[in-house]
């Protein structure tokens, strides 16, 4: 791989030369795992193998739930209670599955506001932040599917809600939202589709992850100056970096496993915690739940659809200026597919030279309120659709918006950045003093 | 540090009351007992869950199933093999495709499911409701306290308030733990209705406590086995925890100036 100067892979013995001619495939996980790895990266740069491995988590339970999972109506839901009564660990399998969902989803998020934070998306690191969307969204997809498979009442009326935004598309919604479904509702054809996406997804997510790594090792990582590292040589690349094997391994190793006791506490203690009561009642399409309400991940986009009624004026302008095709409810899609898209363009929104947060007094601010207004939205998602919610609802989807289109193109032309390190190893010596060349290790 | 700590109790104390009238909807009344089986490190009562089987058995029986459960899982209520044998033989009759008839049931069966209309199923009625919500959809009620499964089930048997009425032909009992107040179930526990072969007292308090377990259990029979898989792991990812905190620093000692100082 291009990118920072650094050792290659060198075929040593006779064995290592001959499969190197043929395929360099010892030479490709050397470079994968040997990669410069900026030295002053911090904590929140761990989340990346949080992910990988909540990837790797669900697959492999995912593989053990199918054995053992009938996707029919009339079956799903009670091969869910013969995983959780009479397989061996079927419970703990299943339960880990269940809140792996959401591990991956507070990894996500805070993996993606990360980037936002510190500019991980700006040029020359695009193509890895528009990958990282595109496995976002898929995620969203895989685990809306997979929600929709033990066949409870949440299940149910999840899908047929979420399946309902594709009818709000004009001309045309209606036919799709059939198309997706297999038929006129919800129905067997529907968990019978979802149950196949839903198991290849995840493949196609990891192939994407694969492409996302790709693209970050060939521009190198960012990291919290935001500075890039030196390249002129080796020498003055190694003064910037440390190789990610052993450095980086064991360091987020570190981290997962902290964050994996955690976990592992909410799946042994309190694993309903963050799933719904209802789902534990099987699908019944004559009997509607009282609330209809996402999974939490789903909650902040899902305050944004809901947030655009009629009697705003945004959707009645809208709907006047295009004669009505654009009405309350397809603008409501519009505007939750909108606040994603909103993130993906953040690289050509964003005017700032600066790359870092830590050297923008006036974003700083900025983010943090997205911050809350993230949380504020994920809160407002679960709330019923009245008032004062519904003004709420508006004004912190007005914020989401604001932040990308006004706020971002804005600052970069009004803001007056602090003075930005020189060098990445200028920025960790100032952090952890400068290590004495010369020194042993400590033995 | 402390200030922000006490802002917080602060706010959090200044919403409590207004949050409990805006949670129930109904005013609905979730009395928080105190289960054996709760928290991390509870367990079942299996003296409790054997009561709570008489009176699944003698009363609930009657208009609900329990079609999920198998009667073999009753051997960890603490019966021998010969008991859940003799016990389902006496209660049940399931119906037997090859013999195209009714036969007495065997522990390979489930409980019988009810096949009339009305009475839900209660084999995952414990984890499908929740007593415990808020403030203001936060959920930290339902950490603090729990889901509340069993406390809706026991507050909802004894939260008749006595008064009836008549609506399009049905008669609805006024209940303090149901959602909207009026429930079709009449009371279905009386005092001294279930005798406890132990002499265990039988008020409808009580037995609306012990009927409740009884429900957790059905719902959540791997319960204890899924907490000690907890514990175990949670015990084994700690000290890998402290042990990849100490290879971390170790490993990166060298390249850190501070820590050379203190050699």
């Amino acid at each position: 791989m291009s990118g920072i100067p650094h050792d290659h892979y060198e075929p040593k013995t006779n064995g290592e030369k001959w499969l190197n001619s043929r395929l360099p495939i010892v030479g490709l996980l050397y470079d994968t795992l040997m990669i410069p790895t900026p030295k002053n990266l911090n904590w929140w740069w761990i989340w990346g193998i949080v992910l990988a491995f909540c990837l790797a988590l669900q697959i492999v339970t995912g593989i053990i739930l199918v054995m053992h999972y009938t996707p029919h109506v009339d079956l799903a839901f009670a091969s869910i209670e013969h995983i959780m009564r009479n397989v061996n660990g079927g419970y703990f399998i299943r339960y880990l599955h269940m809140n792996g969902a959401s591990l991956f989803f507070v990894a996500v998020y805070i993996h993606i506001f990360r980037g936002l934070f510190y500019g991980s998306y700006k040029a020359p690191r695009e193509i890895t932040w528009i990958v990282g969307m595109l496995i976002y969204l898929m995620m969203m997809g895989t685990a809306f599917m997979g929600y929709v498979l033990p066949w409870g009442q949440m299940s149910f009326w999840g899908a047929t809600v979420i399946t309902g935004l594709f009818g709000a598309i004009p001309f045309v919604g209606d036919a799709i939202q059939t198309w997706l479904l297999g038929g006129p509702a919800v129905d067997n054809a529907t968990l019978n589709r979802f149950f196949s996406l839903h198991y290849l997804l995840p493949f196609i997510i990891a192939a994407l992850v694969v492409v996302h790594i790709w693209a970050f090792h060939t521009t190198g990582n960012n990291n919290p100056t935001g500075v890039e590292v030196r390249r002129g040589s080796k020498d003055e690349a190694k003064k910037d970096t440390l190789p990610f094997w052993p450095y980086f391994v064991i360091k987020d190793l570190f981290a997962l496993a902290v964050i994996l006791v955690v976990f592992w506490a909410v799946v042994g203690f309190m694993p309903n915690y963050l799933g719904h009561p209802d789902n534990y009642i099987e699908a019944n399409p004559l009997v509607t739940p009282a609330h209809i309400v996402p999974e939490w991940y789903f909650l902040p986009f899902y305050a944004i659809l809901r947030a655009f009624t009629g009697e705003v004026w945004v959707v009645q302008f809208a709907s006047f200026i295009t004669g009505g095709i654009v009405d309350a409810k397809f603008f409501g899609v519009l505007a939750m597919f909108g606040a994603i898209l909103a993130m993906a363009l953040a690289p050509w929104l964003d005017t700032s030279s600066v790359r870092s947060g830590k050297y923008r007094p006036m974003l700083k601010w900025w983010f943090y309120l997205l911050i809350i207004d993230f949380f504020a939205l994920m809160w407002l998602g679960a709330m019923p659709a009245e008032e004062p919610y519904a003004t709420f609802s508006l004004i912190a989807s007005a914020y989401w918006f604001a932040y990308f289109f006004v706020i971002l193109p804005i600052l970069g032309v009004i803001e007056k950045p602090l003075a930005q390190p020189e060098t990445i190893e200028e920025d960790f010596n100032a952090h952890y003093g400068k290590a004495d060349a010369d020194a042993t290790p400590a033995e | 540090m402390f200030k922000k700590l006490a802002i917080g109790a602060a706010f959090a104390l200044a919403l409590t009351p207004a949050a409990s009238i805006a949670a129930g909807g109904g005013e609905q009344h979730i009395e928080d007992f105190a289960f054996s089986f709760e928290g991390p490190f509870g367990t079942w009562d299996q003296h409790q869950l054997q009561r709570g089987l008489q009176i699944y058995t003698e009363v609930c029986a009657a208009c609900h199933g329990l079609q999920y459960v198998p009667l073999r899982d009753l051997e960890a209520l603490g019966y021998s093999e010969e008991e859940v044998i003799a016990y389902a033989a006496g209660n049940f009759e399931v119906f037997d495709p090859e013999l195209d008839d009714f036969r007495p049931a065997i522990p390979t069966d489930h409980f019988p499911a009810n096949t009339g209309v009305g009475a839900p199923d209660l084999s995952l009625m414990a984890k499908a409701r929740a007593g415990f919500h808020g403030p203001y959809g936060l959920g930290i009620n339902q950490l603090v306290k729990g889901m509340g499964g069993a406390e809706y089930i026991a507050s909802l048997l004894h939260g008749y308030t006595g008064h009836e009425k008549e609506e399009a032909g049905t008669v609805l009992y006024e209940n303090t733990a149901f959602p909207g107040g009026w429930i079709s179930m009449a009371p279905p526990l009386a005092d001294e209705q279930v005798e406890f072969a132990d002499g265990h007292s039988n008020t409808v308090e009580h037995m609306a406590e012990d009927v409740a377990a009884f429900l957790m259990w059905a719902a959540e029979p791997k319960l204890t086995d899924r907490k000690n898989a907890g514990f175990v792991g949670v015990i084994f990812l700690t000290v890998l925890s402290v042990l990849l905190y100490l290879v971390n620093k170790r490993l990166w000692a060298p390249h850190k100036g501070k820590l050379r100082k203190e050699d």
